[in-house]
């Protein structure tokens, strides 16, 4: 079912904002998604009508505290497949998910030249904790290369699995928008003796996600790219793994029994979960991913390959050679993620000149230097879509890539 | 709302297109480089200094935007043949103009007073208020205040000050800044 862009264009407060009189042009939800009325108001009810603290006291506004965050929970685990709620384990973000599984499970199963497998397509956030973990444990990292066309180059993967513990891999790159085949890895990592993460946090958000169907054994995401509230990030792990890893951070909650001779841990989630958690964030996120169901994720990722091809398309169409739009050519092959190349405009130039018509695109390396190595860049201007985006957005950001041509003289 | 004209001026675009002192310089020449994280700016500097303390030459190379290899481009060309303490000198004016007092680069009151000057300056909206404003006149703006409009875009700020900050880097590799009391 075509998505109806402007009616939920409506949803976000945001996007009815003008800037000198001219609409704003939103195409940076790579970097962080606006936020649905939806969410905003279950944050607002939160703090104005049943705000208390969660897990404890037996009075009324305490539990109700409680239920909402643990239906928010429930409805995060329900939208991944996650076959059990207490897998969900909320963090601050994505990064502190990563590092809290490198910390806990890597600490406990990593020696000495032990095999972490990541890609040459990795967010900073699943190369950099591997990197902290390699300089105390001397564990050895290996990257799978990228081909020409910004895809995983599988070629050879069996010889780099070989010997692997954990192989840790993006499910779409948030430069090149490459959907890497995570079912494919997953299998072989497994073949290998390997146990298999993924970092979902730009897949989640855009396309029907379940873990049990990618086969993998533990998830990262974050809230803030998937219409929900910054400050709230998921870890997902099968149970058997979650509850063979010790405890990350120590504190409250995360207890059964302390005394003065030592603690015993509290039973998943709470384990992982020490200390107040952002409950308001978490209440968000519950909210956003009751408004992407309504919508339905399938409509959802039919949108955006449909935009995604209009993208590619309209851009071809008016530049030609002058523009490069990195990744993979094929809609269905990719997201809604466009790095661009446009004739020899610097990105952070292009960035600025883009702005001038209130389209608000990224420039930069990222966070995926490596990447941008590979790639032969510096940096990139990056635009990227979700369900507010409609044609109009992608014709505007063509509009505005030509004015770059008044002031650059071409 | 600030206008690209105030950014992207002829002189900037002239400097971008047209770098000049680009290349690199053999050893003893000093190497240093600067790195924007943010934006993925990069600039590595070469700057020979000869005993008496003058930068007899001085090179660029890297990569970033229109505005952080303009500034290199002007910062080369404004500090050759220049002392040590004179590009110092032109640091803290040209990062005042920015907007930016760093007491730590030099003396406190004199940093105060350069940067009170460059914001009188920049009131007066007059870019020659500001090579004025310099207490030598052979330490004056000229094509540097052409930059002036960065201070407009905020986020470019960074851009425009990172060769100049890995200039401040080169001088601290090669001649150690003595220690200076609090005033």
């Amino acid at each position: 079912m075509p998505l109806d862009a402007a009616a939920i264009k409506a949803d976000f407060p945001m996007l009815a904002r003008q800037i000198n009189g001219k609409p704003l042009v939103y195409l940076d939800s790579g970097a962080t998604s606006q936020k649905p009325n939806a969410v905003i108001e279950a944050m607002d009810n939160y703090y104005r009508n049943a705000y208390a603290s969660v897990n404890r006291g037996a009075y009324t506004i305490a539990a109700e505290a409680t239920d909402l965050l643990e239906n928010a929970r429930a409805a995060v685990a329900r939208f991944i497949g996650a076959p059990k709620t207490h897998e969900i384990i909320f963090t601050k973000n994505a990064t502190e998910a990563m590092n809290l599984f490198v910390q806990s499970w890597g600490r406990a199963n990593l020696e000495e030249g032990d095999v972490v497998v990541i890609t040459e397509m990795e967010h900073h956030a699943n190369i950099v904790p591997w990197q902290m973990l390699r300089n105390e444990r001397n564990i050895e990292i290996r990257w799978i290369p990228i081909t020409e066309t910004g895809e995983l180059d599988l070629s050879e993967l069996d010889l780099l699995l070989d010997g692997a513990k954990v192989v840790s891999v993006t499910a779409m790159s948030n430069v090149l928008g490459t959907l890497n085949p995570i079912r494919r890895i997953a299998d072989a990592a497994h073949a290998a003796g390997a146990i298999m993460m993924t970092d979902g946090s730009q897949f989640v958000p855009h396309l029907p996600t379940d873990v049990v169907e990618m086969g993998v054994d533990a998830m990262i995401f974050t809230g803030h790219k998937m219409l929900g509230p910054t400050g709230v990030g998921v870890l997902w792990g099968t149970t058997e793994l979650l509850e063979a890893m010790p405890p990350f951070l120590g504190g409250g909650d995360m207890i059964l029994q302390v005394t003065k001779e030592g603690f015993t841990t509290n039973e998943l989630p709470h384990k992982f979960e020490a200390g107040t958690p952002n409950i308001a964030e978490i209440i968000g996120l519950g909210a956003a991913v009751e408004y992407l169901e309504a919508i339905g994720m399938e409509n959802v990722r039919e949108h955006e390959v449909s935009l995604t091809a209009y993208a590619m398309r309209t851009l071809k169409e008016r530049f030609g050679d002058d523009i490069t739009v990195h990744g993979p050519a094929e809609p269905a092959s990719r997201g809604g993620v466009f790095s661009i190349e446009y004739k020899d405009v610097h990105p952070h130039d292009l960035s600025q000149v883009l702005d001038q018509a209130n389209v608000c695109v990224r420039a930069g390396h990222h966070c995926a230097k490596p990447l941008m190595q590979v790639m032969g860049v510096n940096a990139t201007a990056r635009a990227s879509v979700h369900i507010y985006n409609d044609e109009a957005d992608i014709d505007a950001l063509a509009d505005a890539l030509e004015s770059a041509d008044n002031i650059f003289g071409f | 709302m600030a206008g690209l004209d105030d950014l992207y001026k002829e002189i900037i675009m002239d400097h971008y297109r047209n770098p000049r002192n680009r290349g690199e310089l053999e050893p003893p020449a000093c190497k240093a480089e600067g790195f924007n994280p943010m934006c993925g700016d990069e600039i590595v500097l070469y700057v020979d200094i000869s005993d008496d303390g003058i930068i007899t030459d001085i090179a660029t190379a890297g990569q970033g935007c229109s505005i952080s290899q303009s500034s290199a481009s002007m910062m080369s060309a404004a500090v050759k043949g220049k002392s040590v303490d004179e590009a110092r000198e032109l640091t803290n004016k040209f990062k005042a103009m920015m907007g930016i007092g760093d007491a730590s680069e030099d003396d406190t009151e004199d940093d105060a007073e350069a940067i009170a000057a460059a914001k009188a300056a920049e009131s007066a909206g007059d870019a020659g208020a500001i090579a004025g404003a310099a207490e030598k006149p052979d330490l004056s703006m000229g094509d540097l205040s052409a930059l002036k409009g960065v201070v407009k875009f905020p986020v470019r700020i960074k851009c425009a000050v990172l060769s100049w900050n890995t200039l401040l880097e080169a001088f601290e590799l090669l001649v150690p800044e003595e220690p200076t009391t609090p005033s």
